[in-house]
């Protein structure tokens, strides 16, 4: 082994049986320590995953939504805006989708009933989403009885359910006719909730939505982009209001660190000046303390990150499970894909890691140029 | 074996699992991708436009299709009262966050 390599492996050796003199008090910094990464490793790769699932899964969103809005609010577009909306020059596709909500007392929860606009199922019966028939306990050829706006109750026949997997945008769907739709809610024929368009050529979608808005003054274009950029912001401003909770625990966690890692007790005085009078070079205590810093850093990074990962992508990050689901009765079951942000990753590493080894090494460097014979007294 | 040699038995088996959690993460994003696409072909065929995250409200169940001033349109002066309202975005006029596309351009069509 190369003499270098030789004499690190010396200071390690001597400085884990100096941290295992004080266990106690290491393995408390420790356990914090790994605490604090723990919990802010598991909100980065919790919404990262989340966020990149999002943008995966809405990129196949209408390219714009058209919305009617009357005094302020959402309403019903009629069909002629479809002929309208002919006239203006790179649109490709438009049709109208018919969707709304609808509160089941039941269970307490807000479904979203839909006509898909291919392959919608025969009137009187419907396809539901996974969350649906686990609130419901409904499962293929069962019947389910709502009230309709006119008071009268509907009946459906269940006919399929949705895919598990796509639970993350399907859980609380009702697929059904246009009959069924319009019969049930009371919405007249030739209207719709919303219209959905696509243009020709991507770049021109901005264009489009513009001479939308001077076309149809009471129409409000959603653009597929702000669909992606609103789940966007949603994801990191939930990150950072979670990492603002965090703050007071993180603080209270830098105040503990830099007071152990910065202010030398008596008995560490004492071990320096020894150190220096049986012969240490200053250089070997400040390398000594570097290796204690590193080594309580860099094992609490470690631990915890590998924590925050299973805990995110295989115990399905069971403690923000409650704070995310709200008071939604129908939250989908899903698993994350596994995707690790390298950048956010090493700034995690950088604010962890870093400033607790400078920590340490600052006083000691102060300590070990003085006189031994002073330090020791 | 030495109290170092020990150490550094925990510390490397400690690395190796964190870069294993790149290989994992490799992995099953391959395994994920026909369970992504499945999910992304039926937002394509249904024309979807958001997650079923918040189911609680209309305005957190379709957050991009809410209206402009989504927490206060129960009645004037409401107070916004689920839990998820709270913790998402603040109103988009605060925040620029949709075009303003309101008689921008005077090109006829």
């Amino acid at each position: 082994m190369p003499i270098w390599l030789q004499r690190q492996k010396y200071l390690i050796d001597f400085t884990l049986s100096s941290l295992l003199r004080r266990r106690a008090k290491n393995a408390g910094l420790l356990l914090v320590y790994t605490l604090i990464v723990f919990v802010l490793a598991s909100v980065m790769l919790f919404t990262h995953a989340l966020r990149h699932e999002a943008v995966h899964v809405l990129a196949e969103a209408p390219e714009i939504v058209l919305q009617r809005m009357v005094a302020g609010r959402h309403d019903l577009v009629p069909a002629s805006y479809l002929d309208r909306i002919g006239e203006v020059r790179g649109v490709q596709k438009k049709a109208g989708r018919l969707w709304g909500y609808f509160y089941d007392p039941a269970v307490r929860a807000n479904y979203t009933l839909m006509v898909p606009p291919t392959d919608a199922p025969a009137s009187g019966e419907a396809v539901i989403g996974a969350g649906i028939a686990r609130a419901r306990g409904l499962s293929v050829g069962d019947f389910v009885t709502w009230r309709g706006s006119d008071g009268q109750p509907h009946t459906l026949r269940i006919v399929r359910l949705l895919d598990s997997d796509s639970e993350l945008v399907s859980s609380d769907l009702v697929l059904v006719s246009e009959d069924f739709f319009r019969g049930f809610f009371g919405v007249p024929p030739g209207r719709f909730t919303d219209l959905a368009l696509s243009v020709r050529n991507p770049r021109e979608v901005r264009k489009v939505a513009e001479k939308l808005t001077l076309l149809l003054p009471d129409a409000r274009p959603i653009l597929r982009e702000e669909i992606l950029r609103t789940y966007d912001a949603i994801f990191a401003w939930r990150q950072g209001v979670v990492y603002v909770l965090l703050v007071g625990a993180v603080l209270a966690f830098v105040v503990f660190a830099w007071d152990k890692a910065s202010g030398l007790s008596a008995e560490e005085r004492r071990e320096i000046g020894i150190l220096k009078a049986v012969g240490w070079e200053t250089g070997d205590v400040i390398r000594m303390k570097f290796w204690e810093g590193a080594l309580v850093s860099l094992t609490a990074f470690l631990l915890g990150y590998v924590a925050a990962y299973v805990h995110v992508f295989f115990a399905s990050a069971a403690l923000f499970e409650p704070v995310l689901k709200g008071w939604a009765v129908l939250y989908p079951h899903f698993q994350l894909t596994p995707t690790i942000d390298g950048l956010q990753l090493a700034t995690l590493f950088f604010f962890t890691v870093f400033p607790y080894t400078v920590a340490t090494i600052v006083p000691i460097w102060r300590a070990a140029i003085t006189d031994p014979d002073t330090v020791m007294r | 074996m030495c109290k170092t040699d020990r150490f550094l038995w925990l510390f490397g088996a400690l690395t190796l699992a964190a870069a294993l959690t790149f290989a994992h993460s490799g992995l099953r994003a391959h395994d994920a991708s026909p369970r992504l696409a499945a999910s992304a072909g039926l937002v394509r065929d249904l024309g979807l436009t958001d997650l079923a995250l918040f189911t609680e409200a209309r305005y957190t169940r379709h957050l991009s299709q809410a209206d402009l001033h989504t927490a206060f349109q129960d009645h004037p002066l409401a107070f916004e009262h689920f839990p998820s309202g709270s913790l998402h975005v603040p109103p988009p006029h605060l925040r620029l966050r949709h075009a303003d596309l309101a008689a921008t351009t005077e090109v006829p069509d």
